[in-house]
C-alpha cells in the first residue's frame, strides 16, 4: 500500500447551474503535514472540502484514500475512513455534556442502558490527549467558542481521525484560544494526521502550515511549500486576474452628501462611520464575515443598532425596521436572493409590486389592478425580464431573471439610496452586464449607490470609492484610481 | 467564465395540469354518484339544502383559516371560538338585547379571541399550533364556566331566520357563506392586506425586508379569522336555536381538512380560496353521505381523520414532484440553503 499520500484527488470537477465551482482539480495530501488552502471568496474551497467529506458528489474526478479508489464517497463513508471536518458553524448539541457530544450516537451500552461511567472515562482520556482541562460532564453551552472547537477536535479524535479538515477555525476565536488550537494541531501533526487548513488569515498559514495550495475561480493555481513562498506572492496568485473590460469606464458627478453614518455599533460591528454622496458608487470590500452585509442590514433596519447615529440629508433619523428605511428612501437588494429577496412561490407581478402596494391601493386597501399591471409591465420591459407572463412564478425563472425581479421591486418605489449586496452572485455574464448598466444608470440619475461584492474585479470596476472591512471594522478607504486587488487583500486580511 | 451560461436552464411551464385538485374533484364526483346510488334521497332538494346548511359554518370559517394557513400558521381554536360566540350571543339575545348590537358584540368577542392568539404568537413567539391548542382548550373551559354546562335558550324567533330560513329555496346561511367567500376572495387577491398574507407565508424574511410589518399583519390575520368564526358561531346558534356549550366542538378538524383539501399549502404562501370551496363541499358531502348511509359517529371520525392525512400527503407529494423538476426548495418550512456557487 502506498502510504505516502493518505488522500489523493484526481481531476475533480463540479458544475453548478451558471458556474463551474471546480475545474479539474488534482491534489494530494500527506500524513503528518498541515496543508493550507487559500483563495478568494468563491474560489471553490468550500466545494472542494464538501467533496472530500462526501457532502456533495463531483461531476467528474476520482478520490483515492491510502491508495485505494473510493467509488462512492458519502458522509458516513468518509467518517468510516477517518476523514473529519470542523466547520465554522460547530455541529454540537449545546444541551448535552462534553462527553455525550464526543461520543454522540456511538454510546457503549450495558444491559440496554447507556454506560455513562465508561463514556466519561473514555472522554477524559481523549481530552487528556489534547492536553486541555475540560470536565467531560460540563454542558457544551457553558463553554466558550474556543473550547467548543476543542470538543469538535476531540470528537474527531475519538473517531480515529486520519484526515482533519479545519474550515476557518480562527474566524471566531480569540488569540489565546487560537494559540491553544495551534498547539493541538501541532500535536496531531506529530501523530501523523493529515490536516487541511482553510483560512483567510495568511499570517496563520506561515505560522503552522507546511504546504499551501492556491485556488482561483474554481481552478488550482499552484501548490508549494510554505517555506518557499511569502505573503506577497500568495496574494498575487490569489487575485491575479485582469479587470476585464466588461465594466464601462464611467465617472459621474459627485453630488451633495446624502448619508452620514456616525460611530454605529451593533453586535457584530465596531464603530462604523462613513459618508455617501449622490451620483457616487460606494463599494464595500472585505471577506465573508468581515461585516459588510451587517453594515447595510443595520442601515436598512434589518438588524438592531446598539449605538451611533445616522443622518440623512443632514437630518438625524431613527431606523428601527425595514419599513422605516423604505419610508426614508432606502432600498436593499439583499445578499441571498432566494432566502431574503424573492418570494419564490408568488408570481413575477406580485413580487414586483409588493413594496409599493400602498401607493397602488385606494379605498379599503383595494389594489388598482390596471395601474399595478401597467407599472409591472413597464419594469419587466425596462429590465428585460425574460418571463412568459407576469403570472409566472418566480421560482421558475433563471437566477439572473429572479435577480432582475428583485431589482424591479425596488425600482418601483423610487428610492434615494440603493444598496446592492452581492447583486451578481450566481448569475450569468449576460445578466451581470445588464445589472452593471442599470447600476450605472441609477448613479447617473443621482442616486446614492452602495455596492457590496466579493468579486474584486467587479467591485473595483463598479465603484468610485471603496471601503475595506475586516472583523467588523472599516480598515481602509481607497479611491478607485489607487485601488488594486493586492491593496484590498492586504487591508481585508489584517 | 463564459461556458457555463448555457447550463442555466430556463423552464417555463405555464399550463401544468393541477393534478391534486383534479384528483379531489374526481373523488368528489365519485362520492356524489356513489351516495346517490346507495340512497336515492341524497339528490332530493331537501337534502341538498341540508348539505348547504351544513357546510355554511365550515365554509365561513374556512375563509379565515385559509388566510391563517397562508401565513404559515394554523388556528386550532376555531371550534372553541364558534362555541364561545354562539353561547355568548345566545345569552345576549335571551336577555333581550337588540339583535344588531348583539351581532356587533359577538363579532368583537371573536376578534378578541383572534387578537389573543396573535398576541401569544407575536409577543412570546409561541408557535401558532401550540398557542391555538391552548386557547382552544381554555376557551372551551371558559364556555363551561360561564354557562355552568347548561344550554342557553330563549333566543327570539326572529333570529332563527339566519340559520334556518330560506330565500326562495336557498338557505340564508349558505348565502352568508357565499358573501363571506366573495369578501374573502377580494381581500386575498385584490387588497394590500391579502398580498402581504401571501408574502409572509411565502418568505417571511423577504417579506420583512420588503418593508412589511410582519407582526402587525399576522395580528390582523388572526383577528380576521376570529371575526369570521364569530359569524359562524351566530349562524350555528341560530340553526340550533340555542347556545350549546359543546357548539363547534371538533369543527377545527373539518375546517382545516377542507382548507388543505382545497390545495392550500400547510407550509404557507401557496393556495387559492376558489379551490377551498371544493374542499368545503367535499367535507359537507362526505359528512352528509355517511349520515344518510347510517354510518356511525365513530366510523365517521375514523374516515375524517384519514381524509386530513390524505389531503396533507397529497399536498406534499404533489409539490415534491413538481420541485424535483424545478429548483431545490424543500417544502417543510425553510428553503434549503444551497444556492450553488456560494463559498
Amino acid at each position: 500500500m502506498d502510504c505516502e499520500n493518505i488522500l489523493e484527488l484526481r481531476g475533480i470537477t463540479k458544475i453548478y447551474p451558471g458556474v463551474i465551482a471546480l475545474d479539474t482539480v488534482s491534489l494530494k495530501f500527506k500524513p503528518g503535514s498541515v496543508h493550507a488552502i487559500v483563495g478568494e471568496n468563491g474560489a471553490g474551497k468550500s466545494t472542494f472540502i464538501k467533496i472530500i467529506t462526501g457532502a456533495i458528489h463531483p461531476d467528474q474526478g476520482e478520490l483515492f484514500f491510502q491508495g485505494e479508489y473510493i467509488r462512492h464517497n458519502s458522509p458516513e463513508n468518509a467518517i468510516e475512513l477517518g476523514i473529519s471536518a470542523i466547520y465554522q458553524e460547530l455541529n454540537l448539541l449545546p444541551h448535552l455534556s462534553v462527553a455525550e457530544n464526543i461520543f454522540y450516537n456511538r454510546y457503549k451500552t450495558r444491559g440496554g442502558l447507556i454506560d455513562f461511567k465508561d463514556l466519561e472515562k473514555r472522554s477524559a482520556q481523549i481530552i487528556d490527549k489534547l492536553g486541555v482541562n475540560i470536565d467531560p460532564c460540563t454542558l457544551v453551552k457553558n463553554l466558550s467558542i474556543g473550547y467548543q472547537q476543542l470538543v469538535e477536535i476531540a470528537k474527531s479524535l475519538s473517531k480515529n481521525v486520519k484526515v482533519l479538515i479545519m474550515d476557518e477555525p480562527s474566524a471566531t476565536l480569540t488569540d489565546t484560544e487560537l494559540k491553544y488550537v495551534f498547539r493541538i494541531v501541532e500535536k496531531l501533526k506529530q501523530e501523523g494526521v493529515a490536516i487541511i487548513y482553510i483560512s483567510h488569515r495568511l499570517e496563520e498559514i506561515f505560522e503552522i502550515c507546511d504546504e499551501v495550495t492556491v485556488f482561483r475561480d474554481g481552478r488550482l493555481v499552484d501548490t508549494c511549500l510554505v517555506k518557499d513562498t511569502d505573503k506577497e506572492s500568495l496574494i498575487k496568485r490569489m487575485v491575479n486576474r485582469p479587470v476585464s473590460s466588461i465594466f464601462p469606464k464611467v465617472k459621474f458627478k459627485r453630488g451633495e452628501k446624502v448619508l452620514e453614518v456616525k460611530n454605529v455599533c451593533t453586535k457584530l460591528l465596531d464603530t462604523i462611520s462613513f459618508n455617501a454622496y449622490r451620483g457616487e458608487r460606494l463599494g464595500f470590500a472585505g471577506l465573508i464575515g468581515a461585516g459588510r452585509t451587517e453594515v447595510v442590514r443595520a442601515l436598512f433596519g434589518a438588524d438592531p443598532i446598539e449605538s451611533g447615529e445616522i443622518f440623512l440629508k443632514g437630518k438625524k433619523v431613527t431606523i428601527k425596521n425595514p419599513s422605516d428605511a423604505i419610508k426614508l428612501g432606502i432600498a436593499l437588494i439583499p445578499e441571498d436572493r432566494k432566502l431574503q429577496g424573492a418570494l419564490l412561490h408568488l408570481s413575477v407581478g406580485k413580487n414586483i409590486s409588493i413594496v409599493n402596494l400602498k401607493n397602488l391601493a385606494g379605498f379599503f386597501g383595494i389594489i388598482r389592478q390596471k395601474e399595478e399591471a401597467e407599472s409591472i409591465g413597464e419594469y419587466i420591459k425596462e429590465l428585460r425580464i425574460k418571463t412568459p407572463s407576469t403570472r409566472q412564478l418566480v421560482k421558475n425563472l433563471s437566477g439572473g431573471n429572479q435577480q432582475k425581479v428583485v431589482l424591479a421591486k425596488w425600482l418601483l418605489v423610487d428610492s434615494d439610496i440603493i444598496i446592492f449586496d452581492e447583486p451578481t452572485r450566481g448569475i450569468d455574464v449576460g445578466a451581470k452586464q445588464e445589472i452593471y448598466a442599470l447600476i450605472n444608470a441609477l448613479a447617473e440619475a443621482g442616486k446614492v449607490i452602495i455596492l457590496i461584492s466579493s468579486e474584486m474585479p467587479e467591485l473595483i470596476g463598479m465603484s468610485d470609492r471603496i471601503l475595506v472591512m475586516a472583523e467588523g471594522r472599516i480598515t481602509g478607504e481607497l479611491e478607485t484610481a489607487e485601488a488594486t486587488q493586492e491593496k484590498i487583500m492586504h487591508l481585508s486580511s489584517i | 467564465m463564459s461556458a457555463p451560461n448555457r447550463i442555466e436552464l430556463q423552464k417555463n411551464r405555464n399550463a401544468k395540469i393541477d393534478w391534486s385538485s383534479a384528483g379531489i374533484l374526481i373523488i368528489l364526483a365519485a362520492m356524489i354518484i356513489l351516495f346517490g346510488i346507495m340512497n336515492p334521497k341524497f339528490f332530493t332538494p331537501k337534502n341538498l339544502g341540508n348539505i348547504l346548511r351544513q357546510i355554511s359554518i365550515v365554509g365561513i370559517c374556512a375563509v379565515g383559516m385559509t388566510a391563517v394557513i397562508l401565513t404559515g400558521g394554523i388556528d386550532l381554536s376555531v371550534g372553541s371560538v364558534i362555541g364561545i360566540t354562539a353561547v355568548s350571543g345566545a345569552m345576549m339575545l335571551s336577555s333581550g338585547m337588540p339583535i344588531p348590537i348583539a351581532i356587533v358584540l359577538v363579532i368583537l368577542i371573536g376578534a378578541t379571541a383572534g387578537g389573543f392568539n396573535a398576541f401569544c404568537v407575536n409577543i412570546f413567539g409561541i408557535p401558532p399550533l401550540i398557542t391555538t391548542l391552548g386557547s382552544m382548550t381554555a376557551l372551551r373551559g371558559l364556555i363551561y364556566v360561564i354557562t355552568g354546562g347548561k344550554s342557553v335558550y330563549g333566543i327570539p324567533a326572529s333570529f332563527k331566520f339566519i340559520g334556518q330560513g330560506d330565500i326562495f329555496i336557498i338557505p340564508v346561511s349558505a348565502i352568508i357563506m357565499v358573501i363571506v367567500f366573495i369578501l374573502g376572495y377580494v381581500i386575498l387577491n385584490n387588497t394590500v392586506f391579502g398580498r402581504r398574507i401571501y408574502g409572509i407565508g411565502g418568505n417571511f424574511e423577504a417579506a420583512r425586508l420588503s418593508g412589511i410589518k410582519v407582526k402587525l399583519e399576522l395580528a390582523k390575520v388572526y383577528i380576521y379569522a376570529g371575526m369570521l368564526s364569530a359569524i359562524a358561531g351566530l349562524v350555528l346558534m341560530s340553526k340550533v336555536n340555542s347556545g350549546q356549550p359543546s357548539a363547534g366542538d371538533g369543527y377545527e378538524m373539518d375546517i382545516i381538512t377542507a382548507v388543505v383539501l382545497g390545495g392550500v399549502s400547510v407550509s404557507g404562501g401557496e393556495g387559492k380560496l376558489i379551490k377551498v370551496i371544493i374542499g368545503v363541499v367535499f367535507m359537507g358531502v362526505l359528512a352528509n353521505g355517511m349520515m344518510m348511509l347510517n354510518i356511525g359517529e365513530f366510523q365517521q371520525r375514523l374516515v375524517k381523520g384519514l381524509v386530513l392525512i390524505f389531503a396533507v400527503a397529497l399536498d406534499i407529494v404533489s409539490k415534491n414532484y413538481s420541485d424535483t423538476r424545478g429548483k431545490k426548495i424543500r417544502h417543510t418550512g425553510k428553503p434549503v440553503a444551497d444556492s450553488g456557487c456560494k463559498e
